[in-house]
């Protein structure tokens, strides 16, 4: 057998982006299972995967799970480049950019219910400006904010508990292949 | 429960705290448009009665197929009774937010509902 001109190596790094890659879409799928009385209102439970992952693995590895995530979901569920995809897109990209910020928060003092409260409210912020600016232009969209705030700073809390919980009961795996 | 207390740190209940005030402070956009203060009865496209919806009174308004009977109380309105066929402006029952409006078609009679400031109706685009 001829040798393969592009050679790639699969890293440490890949493997575990790709396994915890897998959680989140997995528990993705759960939340699209869940319903919900409200379109943008639901548990989010893959933000407990981002909030592990940023915890133990850094911001760069949280970044390409959640990319992967949306991606994978979006394509599962078909709604790839569709308004929801964009939706999930900028509300992961901004929860991302806060939690890059939030991470540096003092750690004796802000745990990881504070970053999941945080990226949660900064979620909706980022699904409700992409709606105004192009889905609804029309200030209408923004009747529905309290509730959306709500959701975020209860579902915020709860995921944000278990992960710690998942932080304090589970040792860093070693994954292997 | 307290395993879950021990999980969070002082500052949490900062963040928490916060979130909160921000669900409270966004709470007025709720009402956007103002509460219902006003209730307009058309008839025929032309507008029959523009009232408050401060006092009780029932409404009666003539149209081409005899009276449609209109409730007002203190924050909502509605269609009482209707000879139109199929009861649509009745069944859709109170009327409580600015913007919401019933109409009975056949009788050619409407109530509107109206706030402080005037909001969209519908929208396209």
């Amino acid at each position: 057998m001829t040798a393969s001109v592009t050679e790639l190596t699969i890293t440490a790094e890949d493997r575990r982006v790709a396994w915890l890659a897998t959680a989140a879409v997995a528990l993705s799928l759960v939340d699209a299972a869940i319903p919900s009385p409200l379109p943008g209102v639901k548990p989010g439970l893959a933000n407990i995967v981002t909030l592990i992952v940023l915890i133990r693995y850094g911001w760069g590895t949280a970044v390409w799970v959640s990319a992967l995530r949306v991606l994978a979901t979006s394509l599962m569920l078909g709604f790839f480049l569709a308004p929801g995809f964009f939706l999930s897109l900028t509300g992961t990209t901004l929860s991302l950019a806060i939690l890059g910020l939030a991470k540096h928060l003092p750690p004796r003092w802000f745990g990881p219910v504070s970053l999941s409260i945080l990226a949660a409210f900064a979620h909706i912020g980022g699904q409700l400006l992409l709606a105004r600016a192009w889905l609804i232009p029309h200030d209408g969209v923004f009747v529905l904010t309290p509730i959306f705030a709500a959701a975020a700073l209860i579902f915020g809390t709860i995921n944000g508990l278990i992960a710690a919980k998942l932080l304090v009961e589970t040792p860093a795996p070693e994954i292997t292949p | 429960m307290k395993t879950w207390l021990a999980l969070t740190r002082p500052g949490d209940w900062l963040v928490l705290a916060g979130g909160l005030a921000a669900v409270g402070f966004s709470l007025p956009l709720l009402l956007q448009g103002g509460f219902a203060e006003r209730a307009i009865i058309r008839q025929n496209g032309a507008v029959f009665l523009d009232t408050d919806l401060r006092t009780r009174r029932e409404i009666e308004v003539p149209g081409p197929l005899g009276m449609t009977r209109i409730a007002i109380e203190p924050g909502r309105a509605r269609v009482l009774s209707d000879p139109g066929p199929r009861q649509y402006c009745v069944r859709q029952g109170w009327l409580m937010r600015p913007g919401e409006i019933a109409i009975c078609a056949p009788n050619r009679v409407s109530v509107q509902i109206a706030g402080r400031t005037r909001t969209y109706d519908s929208l396209s685009y």
